[in-house]
């Protein structure tokens, strides 16, 4: 057994956890914070996306114990207030999900390349390549990098260099 | 995965007596190969040494013509940093291409080195560049370091340190990417240092390689015309289910003619 100290979502946690306990299960099961969804399992898919020290991983592939001491944002951290983040209302908004398995992931890896990137590097290569992580089998993803954009402009206060490729995106 | 004791040493001291005292402990780095091994039950190490937070295994830095980069920085880091992107631009590239954001932010320079992954891409910098790996007890060139699939030269309780790069006038890395996961179906990595012309090759063979008959074309002829002429045999290849040896002797002749073609100068020093 190992100590895990953790800050999840701004409160301070503290367990014995086995020392082989994934960040994931630690999250879902000893936490129960079951928003972090276990998709493939294998590193593959991203629904199991957090954001640990204000980058994206994929805590299905990580030991709590790697990482204790760290601060993690889940999906339910990000609503503030009861105000949805603007990654979240974009989802909704644009209709970003059909089942919404991987939507959790898809969510915390947008918020890191939303909040990362510089605002003239919003074009379609960059949304493409930040969803390299993230795996959806049901949607097609038009209407995810659709809620991107969306999010995009609203976290950039309109200002953004939103590169569209060319077709009119009617919102 | 199995029952296992995590470690994280405090020293390189500390990390090598765990190592000796244990003998089926092992190394851990950002663990985006051996947590995902570990998972599938292939391997079952007693102790997990996690070298990420050792200060000696932190740092990118400049010397004279060296770019010495410490083995626990992470791929993103790599990719990001500005002292990379000025000293070897191919270097910071190959980096941003490695898997997807999430692995990038754990995965490090030296867990893949040390891995020796045949379809790895770092590899291909290390001897492409003709690096020196750094351990904590001595230097290893990389022409003598990568000895087979999943192999390297390093001892069962030898810790890499650093990767040495030598600051290249000319290089380029492409790579035809699994569409999936991204690794090197096929990865070139070309430079030019003096009269040290490399062209090393991954993910066509059983571990990196130098093609050397391409090598040897390309310091006849600089401007690459002569590669058109040079095949590598599919004998010389490793296929896979979704490649075939042939398609990937043919894929190397392909990237490297692109890889030559894009050469990149190190950025004019401001």
């Amino acid at each position: 057994m190992t100590k895990v100290t953790f800050t999840v979502n701004n409160e301070l946690y503290e367990h014995e956890v086995e020392d082989r306990t994934l960040l994931v299960q630690y999250l879902r099961e000893t936490l129960r914070l079951t928003g972090t969804h276990v998709g493939c399992d294998t590193s593959q898919c991203g629904a199991c996306t957090v954001v640990l020290d204000g980058d994206s991983i994929k805590s299905c592939t990580v030991l709590a114990a790697q990482v204790s001491g760290g601060t993690i944002t889940t999906v339910e951290g990000l609503a503030k207030e009861g105000q949805l983040h603007p990654v979240q209302d974009a989802f909704v908004q644009c209709h970003g999900l059909q089942c919404g398995f991987c939507t959790p992931g898809m969510i915390m890896s947008i918020e890191y390349f939303l909040r990362k990137g510089k605002a003239e590097d919003l074009g379609d290569e960059a949304i493409h390549e930040a969803l390299e992580g993230n795996i959806c089998r049901c949607t097609g993803y038009v209407n995810i990098i659709e809620a991107i954009r969306h999010a995009g402009d609203v976290m950039y206060g309109g200002k953004a260099c939103v590169k569209h490729d060319g077709e009119n995106h009617d919102r | 995965m199995y029952a296992l004791s995590y470690a994280r040493p405090n020293s390189l001291e500390e990390a090598v007596s765990l190592l000796r005292e244990h003998e089926e402990a092992k190394l851990l780095s950002g663990g985006m190969t051996l947590v995902a091994t570990l998972k599938q039950k292939l391997a079952a190490p007693s102790h997990l040494v996690d070298l990420t937070r050792l200060s000696e295994l932190k740092g990118i830095a400049v010397d004279g013509d060296i770019l010495r980069v410490g083995a626990a920085m992470r791929h993103v880091e790599v990719a990001e940093s500005s002292v990379v992107l000025g000293a070897i631009p191919a270097l910071a590239y190959l980096a941003s291409q490695i898997a997807d954001p999430q692995v990038r932010n754990r995965g490090t320079i030296g867990g893949s080195v040390a891995n020796n992954d045949p379809a790895a891409d770092y590899p291909s910098a290390v001897l492409g560049l003709g690096a020196t790996v750094i351990t904590n007890q001595r230097r290893i060139a990389a022409d003598e370091f990568f000895v087979g699939m999943f192999q390297t030269a390093l001892d069962p309780a030898e810790i890499l340190t650093a990767i040495e790069f030598p600051i290249p006038e000319f290089a380029n890395y492409v790579k035809y990417r699994n569409p999936v996961s991204g690794y090197a179906v096929v990865g070139v990595f070309v430079s030019r240092t003096g009269a040290d012309v490399r062209v090393a090759i991954t993910g066509a063979g059983a571990s990196v390689f130098r093609w050397t008959p391409a090598e040897e074309s390309l310091l006849q002829d600089g401007s690459g015309e002569g590669l058109a002429e040079i095949t590598l045999s599919p004998q010389d290849t490793v296929g896979d289910v979704h490649n075939s040896a042939a398609h990937k002797a043919h894929l190397v002749g392909v990237f490297t003619r692109k890889a030559v073609a894009g050469l990149r100068a190190r950025p004019p020093k401001c």
